[in-house]
């Protein structure tokens, strides 16, 4: 299966090397960067790249390129999922999964993939296994550890890979108790010129932070259970209780995990909570083009749309923007013509917009196009499906668990045309 | 040790540097430690790069101190070292040393460096070895399964031997997750030594008959790595893999959907049949069809059983978390599943597309090839396909083809609006992809070529170039298949000619014109003259196509041309390029005729402008579904090394019985040779006893009651057993397929007449089921067997010698009951021919004919597989026994008040359930408090699809006052989940649910005190539940304890020799999962209290209830 691993930088530069079989030279790396090379923007390099004799699977993630080096027939996302997998382990311990979180933690980073595959095939991805073989680096463990010289690997051994239920570590003990659930939804929509909707879905997941002593066997029952079109579970969720009762039942792994996504049924129409005016010109002949941009709330069911952020990439011709913006504030970056203005909250008594004007090169003809706006944006404590928790229960344990859901709704891939 | 060492060293500066190291290292063990980290990080920064000697030496002095945290450190830079794809080689012998050091971290840091350098170290990397061969006889599992984990990726060919004998010895080891690591060995040792394969095959042949699901995953891996091609390994666990599937880990439900497709595809008929019946409900059609159609030469389709099975088992899999199951999963249904049912997919399949977008390439590369067989499956997700700015080009790229693919006359005008933003973009590559796309769907779909080409002559004006050009070539195709009246587009194009630049664009436009010169004849001359012009610096391609237009125009219109082909001709034949002149030279002597070329200038004109087929503009995914879905033969468009090919469907079924796995060693072991022509005869014998019976029956059954839905379901499960019988015979007696056919079909018939036999002696059971409950459980059991077995054995006189109605037996689909007869009671052992005669009827235990509306979820020969596994994975001499008599427990399943006065209540009567041993029986006691007879009274819809309901017969009618015992089987799947259904009757429907006692739902066994020792021991952990109760004071003898526990569980006591332990074991009935409890008494009236078992939540409950019971008084 999965022969080495090769971490590649923006700048290509290969940092980490990792080889579960023979050694495999990092030359080969080379047509990857051909690839890359070729590719205009980073995420343009293809995914599966054939080489004389390996094949070459990648991710992009964090601004960095996981190569895979895979010598025979397999399928690809079985890859690139293990390939996701990693950079999610990765991010789990160093908060972030960067060049330099990676670099400081390379024996972690090692320890890790080395639990993670053997032979190139995956052995423990299970979060809560990875932590009791090597436990996450803390500033308060690396000092101990400095001073005592104890390890970050673990003493006991995982005797969470032989249960059954293999997410979750034995002997969990908090003295609070609690789990929360946060509800996220993501609406992805493409709006066309005149504002009406060519399509919009929503996405949604629920994330768990579960923290409870023991091994709680916790249900949890929605009051509209059938708007979830289409549903994918963590290993934990009992999927028949699910066909049968629509009931979420589960043993949660310790910490943080996603329980649930889901897909709401495209027949039912999705609320659009946000607007946008927009009058963008560019006149045939003139150095000149207008830009006018208005934002408006809609359908939100009383609640704030904050943490607005608009994006544009302005088409090639555009040399400079000269903006004003109501509120919040705005840049240009006139290398990559990309527009951003961060609005902030909408208020809707006072309309946020962004209004002025934009110079052109001289002689350019004008562009065909007229740049998409891409919207991004929070609403607290609603779920924009409807979709609604109706009770938290826990059995197995005697405790009385502290629960918590949080409801919030995003925008996704949310775009505008104009 | 250490000199040997020392001498090993290459650097000649290697002592003084030693001195000093170690000088220095005195000095820092009097510092505290981070100073030592200190020095060796501003070592590590100074040396690593310059001198890497250097600041090798300073890692092995560290290496070599004896303080741990000094290796340690070492050891982690060391590690970095290799990250960075340095070399750190040269420190073999100083890591080596370490390998049994005490420090986990510092010993699993070494175990990287070792696999990594042992192959270019092979003999120091022997030093190593016998660490890890103590280690594979540590006690601990985890550290078995390390030693060998590392053991097996030292990839040294002289420790071969070595690494064959450890894997096989773990292979057998207790522990599963030894066996896992076994499994991965096994590729390791293969890929260093192919010349191991036969040996390893039989380990893999070992290790897949395994039962644990953390095996399963890691030994198929294995399987595909070593010997794919022996697909005869796979037989025999067929069943086991589909049905451990849904709990291995979802790595390996990878690799064993993957080979199970590719197994299923050389093992069952093709379902893509025209005459195919498919949807699940037909599967009853089929059975019912069973016995005529068989003999019929033509027989509609019918899907093989275990070809469900597999389809069944795999759906859940769609709603995984991995993208990588649900897309093998996709393929399993793409390659496998029926026409209609691969639909199921889709909706997983677009829900990957919010993924990553690496997961969107390879989703999109796969829908992409099947949208072009089958629309219809993502026609209504069309949206989701829509491109959006931020997408990458290849993502839109595939984005489009799939819209292109699913373009239809229904909604080509939304795509062809949605493409003509895509025009507009700013991506002109991806613009220039678009009008491509527009082409495609201006031929697939011929009401709006004339559409599209409009839109595209207006594109012509569009200011890119790429844009414009694009549209030319596809106009180009257009026009070509259609060349009618558009002499218009090609004036217009002629006039843009003078703009575009692209050579493409500018060869496309000659060629048409040169094509369709005698429509334009005004226009073509004077394009000529202008080419003419620039002939010179013109592309090449431009070049030919001048050629080719001046050859076409001299033919047509020699008059105008002639001066111009001439000068043209020319310039061609001193052009640079030899394919020019070459051409050049090729169309003079054509066109131009003189002596030596008489022949063919005739026929110039033919030649030149004969009519041209139109180009096929299809799919860059046409040919890919010559790949599996899924592979990465599939994403290249090419074949991958190690790509193994799909087979095609066979044309005749392979033997069926072939996955039959033989549920009792034992049993099967007696003497094959006598039975199987003994076994025909009594099959015979049945049949042709039955065969007019059989008739009369069938009509009297059709006059009945339940009618045909209860024939067809009799019918149903008959020919489930059936099927099995005659495959067991065909398997012990290696007898040739067509006998198999045959017995199984008697059989069959012969097992058919059975149920009907039964109404009245089911009714008598009945009716004194309920008072001799009160008495002694087993005695009901008793009684109907004891009576059926004259029944059975009156219709089978010849059936006389024991071995033959053994025989019988062994065909039985309920394995259990027979395991549960051998061991039950003594006194019956005597009598042992007779009763086994009338096991074989179990259907007869039911008190009402086996009859249901629907067909249940499992069909009874899956469900004997599966009860085969469940049963071998305990040790022989587990067996399941007679339950422990206690008195019943009515619960209250409808009141009369709720149900119109129709009352209901149920308890659970600890039988074995006769529909399938993983239901639980039910007993529904309903009385008609009402003062009309109530009609009709049946099983409604079912509620949780997880739990499958076995309904009793539709009630007839039930005389006011009047009362009636009907039982069920419910699979509650070993949770406590309720079951939900509807009681119906003729007018209200209500709905009801019975929530199981966690008791009832295991069945008891009996075992030795040393097996429940061992089980036990087995079970720990996790496993494990214990509490210390305080134990009412009359339960400290032996007999209340045993009572309450009973009362509460159906469990079986196990001897114990010690008198203030009590044991009891059972197992679950559903999955078959042991389930042991002992009691300990002591001192001061408390008791510990202890459950094992794998279903710890189960576990838990029960304890509960256990401690409650014996808690109180």
């Amino acid at each position: 299966m999965i022969h080495s691993l090769f971490l590649v930088n923006s700048s290509g530069d290969i940092f980490l090397e990792k080889h579960w079989k023979s050694v495999v030279s990092r030359s080969v790396c080379d047509y990857f960067f051909e690839a890359q090379e070729r590719a205009s923007e980073p995420e343009n390099v293809p995914p599966v790249i054939p080489t004389p004799h390996h094949y070459l699977i990648s991710v992009l993630r964090h601004r960095i390129y996981f190569v895979a080096v895979i010598q025979s027939e397999v399928p690809p996302l079985f890859v690139i999922e293990f390939l996701h997998r990693v950079v999610d382990t990765f991010q789990d311990y160093f908060g972030v999964c960067t060049e330099a979180a990676i670099k400081d933690n390379v024996v972690v980073v090692y320890e890790l993939l080395e639990e993670m595959l053997d032979n190139g095939f995956p052995l423990a991805t299970e979060s809560n296994i990875l932590k009791e073989l090597i436990k996450p680096p803390t500033i308060l463990r690396t000092v101990v550890n400095t001073i005592t010289g104890s390890t970050n690997v673990g003493e006991q051994l995982p005797t969470g890979q032989l249960s059954v239920v293999p997410w979750r570590r034995t002997g969990v003990k908090y003295t609070n108790n609690e789990a929360y659930f946060d509800v996220v939804e993501e609406i992805d929509a493409i709006i066309d010129k005149s504002g009406s909707t060519i399509t919009a879905e929503i996405q949604g997941v629920i994330d768990a932070c579960v923290k409870l002593s023991g091994m709680p066997d916790l249900t949890l029952s929605f009051m509209n259970p059938r708007l979830l079109d289409d549903v994918s579970f963590h290993p934990c969720v009992r999927f028949k209780r699910w066909e049968a009762e629509r009931i979420l039942s589960f043993i949660p792994p310790d910490g943080n995990f996603r329980l649930l996504s889901y897909h709401v049924s495209s027949q039912n129409l999705v609320a659009i909570p946000v607007y946008v005016k927009h009058n963008i010109t560019f006149r045939e002949g003139s150095s000149q083009g207008r830009f006018e941009l208005t934002l408006g709330p809609k359908q939100t069911m009383g609640k704030a749309v904050e943490s607005v952020l608009v994006s544009s990439q302005l088409p090639r011709g555009v040399l400079n923007v000269n903006l004003n913006p109501s509120q919040g504030t705005y840049t240009f970056d006139p290398v990559t013509k990309l527009l951003s203005w961060d609005v902030g909250k909408i208020n809707p008594q006072k309309l946020p917009s962004l209004k002025g004007s934009m110079s052109l090169q001289a002689g350019a003809s004008k562009p065909d196009e007229n740049p998409t706006i891409n919207i991004q944006f929070k609403i607290q404590q609603m779920a924009i499906s409807g979709l609604k928790v109706n009770r938290l229960d826990m059995y197995g344990e005697k405790y009385k668990p502290f629960k918590g859901i949080k409801y919030m709704t995003k925008a996704g891939k949310f775009q505008v045309r104009t | 040790m250490d000199e040997g060492f020392f001498l090993l060293r290459e650097d000649g500066v290697g002592v003084v540097k030693t001195v000093l190291a170690s000088a220095e290292n005195l000095q820092l063990s009097f510092k505290f430690e981070p100073g030592v980290e200190e020095v060796a990080l501003t070592n590590s920064n100074g040396s690593k790069k310059e001198a890497p000697g250097i600041g090798n030496e300073d890692l092995k002095e560290m290496l070599e101190s004896n303080k741990e945290s000094l290796k340690l450190e070492a050891m982690k830079r060391i590690v970095g070292l290799i990250a960075k794809g340095k070399n750190a080689s040269e420190l073999f012998p100083a890591v080596v040393k370490n390998v049994a050091s005490k420090n986990i971290e510092l010993k699993k840091l070494v175990y990287v460096y070792l696999v990594r350098y042992a192959e270019e170290q092979q003999d120091l990397a022997l030093l190593s070895i016998s660490t890890f061969q103590r280690a594979l006889k540590d006690p601990n599992q985890l550290i078995r399964a390390s030693a060998l984990r590392v053991l097996s990726s030292i990839r040294v060919p002289i420790i071969v031997p070595i690494m064959m004998l450890a894997i096989k010895e773990a292979a057998t080891d207790l522990s599963p997750y030894v066996r896992k690591t076994a499994a991965h060995a096994i590729q390791k040792l293969y890929s260093l030594d192919p010349e191991q394969k036969e040996h390893l095959i039989e380990v893999i042949d070992k290790l897949l008959k395994d039962k644990s699901t953390l095996v399963a995953g890691s030994v198929v891996m294995a399987f595909e790595e070593v010997c794919p091609d022996r697909i005869d390994l796979i037989h025999k666990n067929y069943r086991k893999l589909c049905n451990l599937l849904v709990d291995v880990e979802e790595w390996g439900q990878v690799v064993i959907i993957t080979m199970l497709t590719r197994y299923a595809r050389t093992q069952f008929l093709s379902p893509w049949r025209e005459d195919a019946l498919f949807d699940e409900n037909s599967e009853k059609a089929f059975y019912d069809s069973d016995v005529e159609k068989e003999k019929a030469d033509s027989k509609p389709y019918m899907m093989d059983p275990d070809h469900r099975l597999l389809l069944r088992n795999t759906k859940p899999l769609l709603q995984s978390r991995n993208t990588a199951v649900v897309m093998a999963v996709a393929q399993l249904y793409w390659h496998l599943a029926p026409k209609q049912e691969v639909s199921i997919v889709t909706k997983s399949l677009v829900r990957l597309l919010r993924s990553h977008r690496e997961v969107q390439y390879i989703v999109l590369q796969n829908i992409a090839t099947m949208s072009i067989q089958r629309k219809g499956m993502f026609e209504p997700f069309l949206k989701s396909f829509y491109v959006r700015s931020t997408d990458a080009t290849h993502i839109k790229t595939l984005k489009l083809e799939i819209l292109t693919n699913l373009a239809t006359e229904a909604n080509i005008s939304t795509i062809l609006r949605e493409f003509q933003t895509y025009v507009k973009s700013q991506d002109k590559q991806f613009a220039a992809t678009t009008i491509q796309a527009i082409g495609r769907c201006a031929t697939n779909i011929s009401e709006i070529t004339d559409t599209c080409l409009n839109g595209l002559v207006l594109l012509l004006s569009n200011r890119d170039e790429t844009v414009v050009a694009e549209c030319v070539v596809v106009i180009k195709k257009l026009l070509q298949t259609q060349p009618s009246q558009h002499s218009d587009i090609i004036k217009h194009m002629a006039k843009l000619l003078d703009n575009i630049t692209v050579p493409m664009a500018r060869a496309s436009i000659l060629w048409l014109i040169g094509e369709y010169c005698e429509r334009v004849p005004k226009i073509a001359p004077d394009v000529l003259r202008k080419v003419a012009k620039s002939f010179t610096s013109e592309e090449d391609i431009v070049k030919l196509q001048t050629l080719n237009l001046a050859a076409k125009l001299y033919l047509t219109n020699s008059k105008q041309t002639k001066l111009l082909t001439q000068y043209i001709l020319n310039l061609g034949k001193y052009d640079q390029n030899y394919d020019i002149r070459d051409r050049t030279r090729f169309l003079r002597q054509l066109i131009v005729p003189n002596e030596k070329s008489g022949a063919l200038s005739k026929y110039a004109k033919r030649i030149l402008l004969a009519s041209k087929p139109a180009p096929v503009l299809e799919s860059a995914f046409k040919d890919r579904d010559r790949f599996q879905l899924g592979t990465l033969s599939h994403t290249l468009n090419a074949k991958a090394s190690g790509y193994l090919e799909l087979s095609d469907w066979p044309t005749v079924a392979p033997d069926q019985s072939v996955r039959n796995v033989e549920v009792m060693e034992p049993v099967k072991e007696w003497a094959p040779s006598l039975g199987k022509p003994k076994a025909t005869k009594s099959d015979d014998k049945f049949y042709s006893d039955s065969g007019e019976e059989e008739e009369q029956e069938e009509e009297a059954s059709e006059s009945g009651s339940s009618g045909s839905s209860s024939s067809s379901s009799e019918e149903e499960s008959s020919s489930g057993s059936g099927d099995e019988s005659g495959s067991e015979g065909g398997e012990s007696s290696s007898s040739d397929s067509e006998g198999t056919d045959k017995s199984s079909s008697q059989s069959e018939s012969g097992k058919k007449k059975k149920p009907r036999k039964k109404p009245s002696k089911a009714d008598v059971k009945d009716s004194d089921s309920d008072d001799a409950k009160e008495k002694k459980r087993p005695k009901p059991k008793l009684d109907s067997v004891s009576s059926h077995s004259k029944a059975s054995s009156s219709s089978d006189n010849t059936a006389s010698s024991g071995s033959e109605s053994e025989e019988d037996t062994d065909s039985d689909s309920e394995p259990e009951q027979k395991k549960k007869k051998k061991l039950s009671s003594k006194p019956q052992v005597q009598e042992k021919p007779k009763k086994e005669v009338s096991l074989l009827d179990l259907d007869d235990f039911e008190p009402m004919p086996a009859s249901a509306p629907k067909v249940p979820i499992l069909s009874p020969s899956l469900l004997s597989d599966l009860q085969g596994l469940s049963l071998s994975s305990a040790s022989s001499a587990i067996e399941v026994s007679s339950p422990v008599f206690v008195p019943p427990k009515s619960h209250e399943l409808l009141h009369r008040m709720s149900g119109k006065g129709l009352a209901v209540s149920y308890h659970f009567p600890r039988q074995p359930c006769a529909y399938s041993h993983r239901m639980v029986s039910v007993q529904l006691t309903l009385t008609n408090g009402r003062d009309q007879p109530l009609e009709d009274i049946c099983v409604g819809e079912a509620g949780p699809p997880g739990i499958a309901i076995h309904r009793f017969a539709t009630i007839e009618r039930l005389q006011p006052e009047a009362s009636i015992t009907v039982s069920m089987g419910i699979d509650f799947n070993d949770s406590t989940q309720a079951a939900n259904f509807q009681l119906c009757t003729k007018t209200d429907q209500f709905s009801v649910s019975i929530q199981p006692a966690v008791g009832e739902l295991l069945m008891p066994v009996t075992m030795t005190e040393q097996d429940f020792l061992k089980e036990q021991g087995q079970l720990t952990g996790m496993n494990e539940s214990s509490v210390t109760i305080t134990i009412a004071p009359d339960s400290m003898s032996s007999q209340p304890v045993g009572r309450k526990v009973v009362s509460v569980a159906n469990m079986g006591v196990v001897p114990s020799s010690q008198n203030s332990i009590h044991r009891f074991a059972a197992k679950t009935v559903s999955s078959g999962s042991l389930v042991l409890s002992s009691v300990v008494l002591q001192e001061a009236s408390t008791a510990k209290l202890v459950v094992n078992t794998e279903k710890t939540v189960l576990g838990s409950v029960l304890l509960r209830e256990l401690k409650t019971a014996l808690s109180q008084g």
